[in-house]
């Protein structure tokens, strides 16, 4: 820079001395700053972060401090108001470049899969419990209800054409194993678009009405476990019902857990925001659980691989459970027992 | 760097309602002018209309390069499933990959948003995060795509189509009618993100009017010199100055014959004709002068008025 200002040439000079406003003067002076600056402005913009040369990358900060100052200065001083428009906007320009964000989605995916997600998963501490205790209570009371009063299975679950209290053994064996006719694809797509990702999205939306409906929601879904429990119970087949759901039942439900402590997440920051004001406690829980969420929709995914496919391979109940239980056991692995370290989650 | 305060600036109606000033952490006000919702929901659909049309030319193109492959996604060809899997999946998050990828970008703007004119920018003036961006993309998987699902999944089923429909109608206009219940048009994605989507505008350096032949008070028309004294330019204020800095930069030559009638009946002169432009230029530049010399002394004197 100083360079530059004993480096400047006879005829620029003579032009600035020539300028009879003081105001014009300081206009020449600094004119080549901004040209530089809104050229690199614009290359930045234009996606042509290669073509910037090592200089010019370093000198963006101080030619945005630069231009700043001038447009200070020009307001205090200087009444052309298109020179003040002119700079306004280019600070503005060189304001979003130099305060956008820091990382692409490349390099933010790589962060969140390397501990951010799981990060924000413990983040979500109370609220997990609190959701896993609905979960329980909701099967619970919905295995309660139905063995009290069958009727309650219709309204539960709905009417199926098979599995409804009063099925012979043998139709309810059928539907766990020899499911063969189904292709796997389509049960993978149907499992993608349907219910239960709604279900995971909705328990997180209604978070912002102080996280009632998100229990009341959790309660609902897991009572339909708990009938369906029942129904199998009846005839002895608890187990073989459980190793068919926990394929992909443990990815599903624990997705659900966490949609549900998500949303519980936000109500309880509405309720009890402490000492911030209730929407900003609002808006950085939900920014948390939007993390959450992310991973929870991929979760989900996921689980309709295992549905899919998985389900139609595997016949034998041991080693549905097992693929269940190791799946469950590498979930709690990742987002409680990994913690990788501070460096590389944080950055 | 301390929680920024901002102040709004109340002009005159239309466009000058949306303006906001933000202070850079340098302490500096810069202005910023908040999109209108009009753009921001063509934008948005502008932007829909594009993410279909690449989800289907992709679509077709990977069919077709299969098919030229002889690659059959049917039950014995597990390649070919998992192909289909793998391709299911990309479709399904590509809407989210395509918010992302542009507002996490150099221009902060998907296509969308950068015909219309818009781009993403952190409310406090502070470093716009990636969470923040990925959190005001999820939410809008809430405010619309989820309710289009509920209704046309009830609509499409059939069986007590009244209540859910309503239901459905009702959460997805409490949403779309959220950015006109405020004054800032944030969505409810903005309002948790701590974002707002501002105007991206670009201006040009327009040369100076007070440097040039005609600023010098010589007229190369008429070859005379325009002088005024202090009585002279004492009547206007900055008001003025830009009002005439605007008509000297729009060149219509009416227009500056009607100011130059104006400014000569001010002062006492006996308006001429033909020669606006160059009387015009040396009384802008005097004026100019006189006022920035006040300027530097703390006198400032807004309009004529005071």
């Amino acid at each position: 820079m100083i360079a530059r200002w004993f480096g400047k040439n006879a005829s620029q000079d003579a032009a600035v001395e020539a300028a009879a406003l003081r105001s014009d003067r300081f206009r020449q002076a600094r004119e080549g700053d901004w040209q530089r600056l809104e050229t690199i402005v614009t290359r930045i913009e234009g996606g042509r972060l290669r073509k910037l040369s090592d200089e010019d990358l370093l000198a963006l900060p101080a030619l945005y401090r630069t231009a700043i100052s001038s447009l200070a200065i020009a307001r205090e001083t200087s009444l052309d108001a298109a020179l003040i428009a002119y700079l306004e906007g280019l600070a503005r320009r060189a304001w979003f470049a130099v305060y956008g964000p820091r990382e692409g989605l490349g390099a933010w995916l790589k962060r969140f899969f390397l501990g951010g997600w799981s990060a924000a998963v413990r983040g979500l501490g109370v609220d997990l419990l609190i959701a896993l205790a609905m979960m329980v209570l909701g099967t619970v009371v919905g295995w309660l209800l139905v063995s009290g009063n069958p009727d309650w299975y219709y309204s539960l679950m709905g009417s199926d054409d098979v599995r409804v209290p009063g099925a012979s053994r043998e139709a309810l064996l059928h539907t766990l194993f020899g499911q063969q006719d189904q292709t796997g694809l389509s049960m993978f797509a149907a499992f993608l678009f349907s219910n239960n990702a709604q279900v995971s999205l909705f328990a997180f939306a209604l978070g912002f009405a102080f996280g009632l409906p998100s229990i009341l929601l959790l309660i609902h879904n897991t009572a339909g476990l708990g009938a369906l429990l029942w129904l199998y119970h009846g005839q002895g087949l608890t187990l073989e019902l459980v190793g068919w759901l926990a394929i992909h039942g443990t990815t599903e439900l624990f997705a659900i857990l966490l949609a549900g402590g998500a949303g519980i997440h936000i109500g309880r920051a509405m309720a009890f925001p402490g000492d911030a004001p209730v929407l900003v406690a609002a808006a950085a829980a939900g920014r948390r659980a939007a993390q959450v969420m992310v991973g929870v929709v991929l979760m989900l995914i996921c689980a309709a691989v295992l549905e899919g496919f998985g389900r139609q391979l595997v016949d034998s109940t041991t080693v549905r459970l097992a693929i269940g239980g190791t799946m469950l056991a590498l979930w709690l692995a990742y987002f409680f027992a990994w913690r990788p370290a501070r460096g590389q989650a944080a950055a | 760097m301390a929680l920024l305060r901002r102040r709004r600036v109340r002009l005159r109606p239309g466009p000058d309602r949306r303006q906001r000033q933000v202070i850079t952490p340098e302490g500096v006000p810069l202005p910023f002018t908040i999109g209108a919702r009009g753009a921001r929901a063509a934008a948005l659909i502008i932007d829909y209309v594009l993410i279909v049309a690449a989800m289907a030319g992709l679509t077709y193109l990977v069919a077709s390069l299969a098919n030229a492959v002889h690659i059959k996604a049917d039950e014995r060809n597990p390649v070919g499933q998992a192909l289909v899997v793998i391709w299911i999946v990309i479709m399904f998050l590509f809407r989210h990959i395509w918010f992302l990828y542009f507002e996490l970008g150099p221009r902060g703007a998907t296509p969308g948003k950068r015909i219309v004119g818009l781009r993403v920018a952190a409310r406090d003036g502070g470093r716009l995060t990636t969470e923040a961006v990925v959190a005001r993309n999820f939410l809008r998987d809430i405010e619309l795509t989820l309710p289009m699902i509920f209704i046309s999944t009830t609509l499409a089923v059939g069986e007590d189509a009244s209540f859910a429909g309503w239901a459905g109608t009702a959460w997805f206009l409490i949403f779309v009618l959220f950015p006109f219940c405020n004054r800032d048009a944030l969505r409810a994605g903005d309002v948790v993100a701590g974002t707002w989507v501002v105007e991206a505008g670009r201006d040009r350096l327009k040369a100076a009017l007070s440097t040039g032949a005609g600023a010098q008070g010589h007229s190369t028309l008429t070859q005379t010199r325009y002088e005024f004294g202090e009585a002279e330019l004492s009547v206007y204020g900055e008001y003025e100055l830009q009002v005439l800095e605007r008509v000297l930069r729009d060149d219509n030559a009416e227009a500056m014959a009607d100011v130059a009638q104006a400014i000569c009946t001010k002062i006492g002169w006996t308006n001429g004709r033909g020669d606006e432009r160059a009387f015009l230029e040396a009384y802008y530049t005097q004026l100019r002068a006189r006022l920035e010399r006040g300027m530097r002394f703390g006198q400032r004197k807004a309009d004529k008025h005071s």
